[in-house]
């Protein structure tokens, strides 16, 4: 049944994904290093605007030097070689076993940082500026990959007889989807936050990596555009997740641990939306609901699996 | 948590030595619009998610009575307290449904209005052009050659086929063009927000007129869609229990398939439904596939063994095809508990009852009996018999799969026997009687529903993501062009300008609106040299 050769090249592809990230988190730390000319000259010109205030034109960007935006593209080639070695994870997995590979905990959670590398991919592509939090996204993707091979690791088996089911591929790709995309825009906020932490103090007190950062309207703009695409798909998974219930469980809702985190997870989500269009919200509280969203969602992936029982215990941890 | 409200327009204030009732209204009201200010609501979404929160990380008594049963033997002195502050009943309490109740209201208040602002916006033609079009975000400036109502005309024209509603108005320095798209994002904002109110109404009918019962069958039996035959069952305040539907289901066959490393593939059940008289329909239901019938349902949702018995007392009476389902206790390999009684034998005082542990395929090591495998390969019980008094009729409700231990301790049941039985082996007690494990047999867990709000729920569940998805992907936008002659003779000048909200940048479909102008204005005698719109530079 188990093909155990793709199960092994599954396993390794994993090690070289986290070999590639980590690469690439290196290439990303010298764009950093060696990228700006100056950071007091880029201090003056004026990022010194606090969460509401409008993004400094383009042209005022501190000018990159040549050596700088070559260590980012290389990094950005690394992350893409991980991300495809980190796909090929989860396609061998799916051979071996001859499934959807996502039926339990470590399938699910290499989903979700696959998800998030791909999608901080995409961004960084379409705007080259957030090439510059390449170490904050690829740092916490390898810690994640670390503790994801280390604590959640589960050898290629069959699915329980409870997931086999076309809901599978529709509820929790999409849960997967969600998650991951989450995932970037928790990051942008907590970037967000860092930032204007920084330009509210003193400004210009030194040439440190915050100061390098996307500007502070830059990054509160990903984090929103993020969770604004990443909220309906969130939504439907969990509509499809009621629907599965129905037909599984006996019922479309129970208020299951998964379920009601789900709930509160998408409530956070939904005040973090109203938030960042209410006056008095604007800005750093709103960062902070969406950060708060996102730990509501790993809250929700490693304590209801790992440690409360409930319906959905397909962890495949004993 | 002190949230202020909002500045409103100062709402008149009561003239001096106005009434009661007057001072009363302005207050009603100025909760009103404290209530429906959207801090509020935020303040109240953040509530109703750590209202939650408890529902989740103590056991509910939707979830399981054991487990706060447990809970109350764990804690006594914490549990009562808990209890008193419906913890154990988080979503079904006081406080959680005030919270969404306000935060319901809130919406309301906040969405009906905007709703009739939406209807009157609908109806009411695009607002005239702002007096200095270049101060706007996107801006800029065109030259045509044509005659100032004629370029308009292919402004409009351009417009039009990208689905601006458009107007065209004189004004003080020329013929003016406002046109706006985009209701659609506000349509799906009040869609959205409607749709969760009919979810909530939808959830609400269901739990008023909803009912579920759950009983195990052994193969071989059925039951009724009726609650005393049900094991357990919950019913909505408004159910009538002389008024449901009449069903009647028969287990036939119960199969459980493995995989070879023991993972469950697939349970399924053979049944044949009806009505009560009728002969039935025959069908098989499983994980993930249920029996539908007219708005009920009926669910495999666990299944487990049913040892068999037959006793024989002194006299010679037999009893044959004892069946008692055993509750499964370790769910991998199926190892199971329970207890047959048999409190009225003929001619007998004493009453008589088993209690055992099974396991389908069992091994023996030191005389403890435990289970290898989940599949029946070797059946085997290890049975106690006891004799006495069971204490049934005792008043206090006692469970069906194990004795009452209380009359163990106070003498009245004695243990008279014990062993590990294979199928066909027997047990014979010091007085006589005979017990035989004749064989097992599976049974399943069934649970029949019946909730006339899901297909509501659903149904405002589809139109909430679509109105979700207008909402946050659609654009509302407005573009303004003016049609002044050129100071220096010949052709017309364009100003042009739009206005965006929500989602995503503008500027570049505003250059992309520009280039398309240029060309659709410079086309009748292709002049040359148009200026580039004057397109600020965005991000």
């Amino acid at each position: 049944m188990i093909d155990s050769s793709l199960a092994e090249l599954s396993d390794n592809l994993f090690s070289v994904s986290v070999a590639l990230y980590s690469v690439a988190l290196l290439a990303f730390c010298a764009q950093l290093a060696f990228g700006r000319r100056s950071v007091r000259s880029r201090e003056l010109a004026g990022v010194g605007g606090g969460p509401g205030a409008p993004t400094p034109p383009a042209g005022q960007e501190a000018p990159e030097t040549a050596q700088g935006t070559r260590w980012g593209l290389l990094g950005m080639a690394l992350t893409a070689l991980g991300a495809v070695a980190h796909a090929g994870v989860l396609v061998t997995r799916g051979m071996a076993t001859d499934r959807l590979p996502w039926g339990n905990m470590y399938e699910f959670a290499t989903a979700v940082v696959l998800v998030a590398v791909v999608a901080y991919f995409v961004l960084a592509v379409r705007q080259p500026s957030l090439r510059h939090i390449g170490v904050f996204v690829l740092g916490p993707v390898i810690l994640a990959m670390v503790g994801i091979g280390l604590f959640l690791y589960t050898e290629a088996g069959p699915l329980v007889a409870a997931l086999r089911s076309s809901w599978l591929g529709i509820h929790v790709s999409s849960a997967i989807l969600g998650s991951g995309i989450f995932l970037v825009s928790g990051i942008a906020s907590a970037l967000f936050l860092v930032r204007t932490r920084r330009t509210a103090g003193e400004p210009g007190s030194g040439g440190g990596l915050i100061d390098r950062l996307p500007s502070a309207a830059g990054l509160d703009r990903v984090a929103h555009r993020t969770a604004v695409f990443g909220f309906p798909i969130y939504t439907f998974a969990m509509i499809a997740g009621a629907i599965w219930a129905e037909s599984a469980w006996g019922r479309f809702w129970g208020w299951d641990p998964k379920e009601t985190w789900m709930f509160i997870s998408w409530v956070v989500y939904a005040a973090y939306l109203h938030a960042r269009t209410t006056a008095g919200w604007r800005g750093r509280p709103a960062a902070w609901i969406n950060v708060v969203g996102f730990a509501v969602v790993l809250f929700n992936l490693l304590y209801v699996n790992m440690v409360s029982t409930g319906l959905h215990s397909y962890g495949g941890l004993d | 948590m002190s949230v202020e409200a909002p500045p409103r327009p100062a709402t008149p204030m009561p003239p001096d030595g106005s009434s009661a009732g007057s001072r009363l209204g302005g207050l009603l009201l100025r909760w009103w619009r404290r209530l429906t200010a959207m801090r509020t609501a935020i303040i109240l979404l953040f509530l109703l998610a750590l209202a939650a929160v408890p529902g989740s990380l103590l056991p509910q008594r939707s979830l399981s009575q054991n487990n706060v049963r447990q809970y109350f033997a764990d804690h006594p002195t914490l549990a009562p307290v808990l209890d008193d502050l419906y913890l154990f009943d988080v979503f079904s309490s006081p406080w959680f449904a005030a919270v969404y109740l306000l935060l319901f209201i809130s919406l309301i208040g906040c969405v009906v209005p905007r709703a009739l602002e939406h209807a009157r916006a609908l109806r009411t033609p695009p607002p005239p052009v702002p007096r200095n079009l270049l101060r706007l975000p996107d801006s800029g400036e065109l030259r045509s050659p044509l005659g100032d109502a004629a370029a308009l005309d292919v402004v409009e024209e351009e417009l039009r086929v990208r689905r601006y509603r458009v107007v065209r108005r004189d004004g003080a320095r020329g013929p003016e063009l406002s046109a706006e798209k985009g209701h659609l994002k506000e349509t799906g904002n009040l869609v959205f927000h409607l749709s969760l109110l009919a979810l909530l109404l939808g959830l609400a009918g269901g739990k008023l007129w909803g009912y579920e019962g759950s009983i195990l069958v052994t193969e071989g039996q059925g039951f009724c869609n009726a609650f005393q035959q049900y094991d357990t069952y919950s019913a909505g305040p408004l159910v009538d229990s002389g008024d449901l539907s009449a069903l009647c289901v028969d287990l036939e066959q119960f199969r459980a398939e493995y995989e070879e490393n023991l993972t469950a593939a697939s349970f399924t059940a053979d049944i044949r439904y009806g009505a009560p008289s009728a002969e039935g329909r025959a069908t098989t239901i499983g994980v993930n596939d249920p029996l539908r019938v007219d708005g009920d349902r009926v669910y495999v949702t666990g299944h487990g063994f049913s040892p068999t018995f037959t006793v024989t007392v002194p006299d010679g009476t037999t009893f044959t095809d004892l069946t008692v389902p055993f509750l499964p206790s370790d769910p991998q390999m199926m190892a199971s508990e329970g207890a047959l009684k048999l409190p009225d034998i003929p001619g007998q005082e004493e009453q008589l009852a088993l209690e055992g542990f099974f396991a389908p395929t069992g091994l023996v090591q030191g005389g403890l009996l435990t289970s290898v495998d989940p599949r029946p390969l070797a059946p085997q019980v290890a049975i106690f018999a006891y004799q006495g008094y069971l204490g049934l009729d005792s008043g206090l409700p006692q469970s069906v799969y194990s004795i009452d231990r209380s009359q163990i301790e106070r003498g009245r049941l004695t243990e008279v026997g014990a062993a590990n039985l294979a199928v066909g082996e027997s047990l014979d007690l010091p007085d006589g009687t005979r017990i035989t494990f004749s064989g097992v047999k599976e049974f399943a867990a069934m649970q029949f529903s019946h909730d006339p709000g899901q297909v509501w729920v659903l149904g405002s569940s589809i139109t909430l993501l679509a109105g979700l998805l207008g909402m946050l992907l659609l654009r509302r936008e407005r573009v303004f062009a003016r049609a002044e002659p050129a100071r220096d003779g010949g052709g017309t000048v364009l100003t042009l300008a739009s206005l965006t909200r929500g989602g995503g940048e503008s500027g570049s479909r505003f250059a992309i609106l520009s280039d398309d102008l240029r060309d659709a204005l410079d086309a009748p005698d292709a002049a040359p040299t148009a200026p580039e719109p004057e397109v600020p530079p965005r991000d």
